[in-house]
């Protein structure tokens, strides 16, 4: 049937420097510092995390800087147990939106501390609403991965 | 809206695995099949609009300047579209403003992909910046499925009632995509099979998933005038379009009663004065590379109430002989070459206005919708065709 014709194998790799400005800095400063730090649009009054130059609505300053909480509310989760090149996290993992308590946005973070190998423990563990609290690395480099994951309370 | 636009004719590869075909080649073959739909030439062609997934799919950078040729370019205006996933619906808007615009009469848009030739789900985490989402967002299903539990959970849907739906949905498409001569994913498949598949990311399961394809689609774009003057009868108008974006972070806005599908498709119904989508339209191209999303658009464009979605599936109301058809195509879950799968879309409600979708024709379609969704939840593209004016 079909005739197999060669393929060439190529492979790029690139090295870029990201800057993080102001905001970016000082929220991941937190990080290193075992705080999760949001801020407030000063005209809609919604506390946004992770934290923020602008509010993406009101497209002013979001300049008022608080520390808010390291527990909230699982608002969704999904499992993940595929692997792709290049992947920054090793599956399996739960992938999670949290509310945290007293913000306005779902935070993406993982959500771990218990057997993952298993989906079916996983599922009895792992509910919508359940409340979540986060864990730290002891070595913290001021990376969003500082937070290991939150853990079920 | 401007001055009227119809499409006049369309061109598809046959989708799948082509490593048969380099990707110029690729393209060319979609370009060559619809000059020999419309029977035009190159020398019609007023511009050339073309688009793909991030440069990252196939690791060459501008594509519509490599594939200029292939595209029959060369000595006319070109521009690229590129919205993610709904790349193919605004690569169709891009054209529709061209000839509306009059800036030009005849536009030959192309939208083209080879997913084989990279990983598509490491291209697709590009998408998220490297701060924060990077971490979290496990490729497109882990995205998906995030969203899929927020919207059962929100409604109280049982898990076994999704997926007694979703499975019907998968069933149906790939039966579906048999009458489709250009589909990729060709496999008799039962409801048992799709509920017993392997996990990919809770709850989505292999059989909800769509396929990496390599595939191209080519359509062409003509004024009124020109569709007088070439003394075309069978075209599909454009009756409506709509696109509409939202916050880029996933958490920052709510991904089930969905701004952006719900507003896209508001738009595109209130310029096609389209009042009841379920009774107004034919049929309908939804974008659906899963199962679940495929619901949660239904609900979202009007097709039913919030929540509703599973039941309705259930009652067959968008099956082939339902109230209104949705991927009678075997849609995007049976095939999804990214950057062509939203004119792909639109392509296929415009074979169904025009009565030539063969197989899988909805008998005396007159109105359908093509539709796509792109980046992390946040863009959705909609664009309305009806076979009068
Ligand atoms: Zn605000």
């Amino acid at each position: 049937m079909a005739k197999e014709f060669k393929t060439l194998l190529n492979q790029i790799t690139l090295p870029y420097e990201l800057a993080y400005g102001a905001t970016w800095t000082r929220f991941f400063e937190g990080m290193k510092e075992k705080k999760i730090y949001g801020t407030k649009c000063s005209k809609c009054g919604r506390v946004l995390v992770p934290a923020r130059t602008f509010c993406p609505q009101c497209f002013v300053d979001a300049d008022q800087w608080l520390e808010v909480s390291q527990e909230g509310t699982l608002l969704t989760w999904s499992y993940a147990n595929y692997r792709y090149f290049g992947m920054p996290t090793d599956p399996p993992f739960i992938s999670a939106m949290i509310l945290l308590d007293g913000t306005d946005v779902g935070f993406l973070h993982l959500v771990a501390g218990f057997d993952l190998d298993d989906f079916d423990v996983v599922r009895q563990k792992v509910k919508t609403g359940m409340k979540v609290k986060a864990v730290w690395e002891d070595d913290r480099k001021g990376h969003i991965m500082d937070i290991s994951y939150f853990e079920p309370l | 809206m401007g001055r009227p636009v119809a499409i006049i004719g369309v061109g598809q590869t046959k989708h799948g695995r082509r490593m048969d075909v380099s990707y110029p080649d690729l393209v060319r073959e979609a370009v060559l099949r619809v000059f020999e739909d419309t029977g035009l030439t190159p020398d019609d062609i007023d511009g050339v609009v073309s688009g793909t997934m991030p440069s990252m799919m196939e690791g060459v950078a501008l594509t519509h300047f490599y594939f200029a040729d292939a595209m029959q370019a060369v000595g006319k205006p070109i521009m690229k579209t590129e919205t993610c996933g709904s790349t193919g619906v605004s690569i169709a808007h891009t054209a529709f403003y061209w000839v509306s615009s009059g800036m030009a009469d005849i536009v030959l848009a192309v939208g083209h992909e080879k997913m084989n030739e990279g990983d598509s789900q490491a291209t697709m985490t590009t998408v998220a910046e490297p701060f924060y989402q990077h971490y979290f967002a496990a490729g497109a299903p882990g995205v998906f499925s995030m969203q899929s539990r927020l919207w059962a959970d929100r409604y109280g849907i049982s898990e076994e009632k999704i997926r007694d739906a979703a499975a019907y949905i998968s069933k149906t498409h790939h039966d579906s995509a048999f009458d489709n001569p250009y589909a990729h994913v060709k496999v008799k498949v039962t409801i048992e099979d799709v509920k017993n598949s392997k996990i990919i990311s809770s709850p989505v399961r292999l059989l909800d998933v769509c396929p990496n394809s390599d595939g191209a689609c080519a359509v062409i774009f003509a004024s009124e005038e020109a569709v007088h003057k070439l003394g075309r009868e069978k075209v599909a108008w454009v009756r409506g379009i709509g696109f509409r974006g939202e916050e880029y972070y996933f958490g920052d806005s709510d991904k089930v009663v969905w701004q952006s599908a719900i507003q896209a498709a508001k738009e595109a119904y209130d310029q096609a004065g389209i009042k009841d989508p379920k009774k107004d339209l034919d049929v309908a191209e939804v974008y659906n590379p899963f199962t679940f999303q495929e619901m949660m658009f239904y609900e979202c464009f009007g097709f039913c109430g919030f929540g509703e979605a599973p039941d309705m599936v259930l009652g067959g109301a968008f099956a082939r002989g339902g109230q209104l058809p949705c991927a009678p195509s075997g849609g995007t879950l049976c095939t999804n070459p990214i950057g062509a799968t939203g004119l792909i879309r639109v392509a296929e409600a415009a074979l169904q206005v025009m009565g030539k979708a063969g197989d899988h024709q909805i008998p005396g379609a007159k109105m359908a919708l093509g539709h796509a969704m792109g980046g992390i939840d946040q863009f959705n593209g909609v664009m309305i065709v009806g076979s009068e004016f």
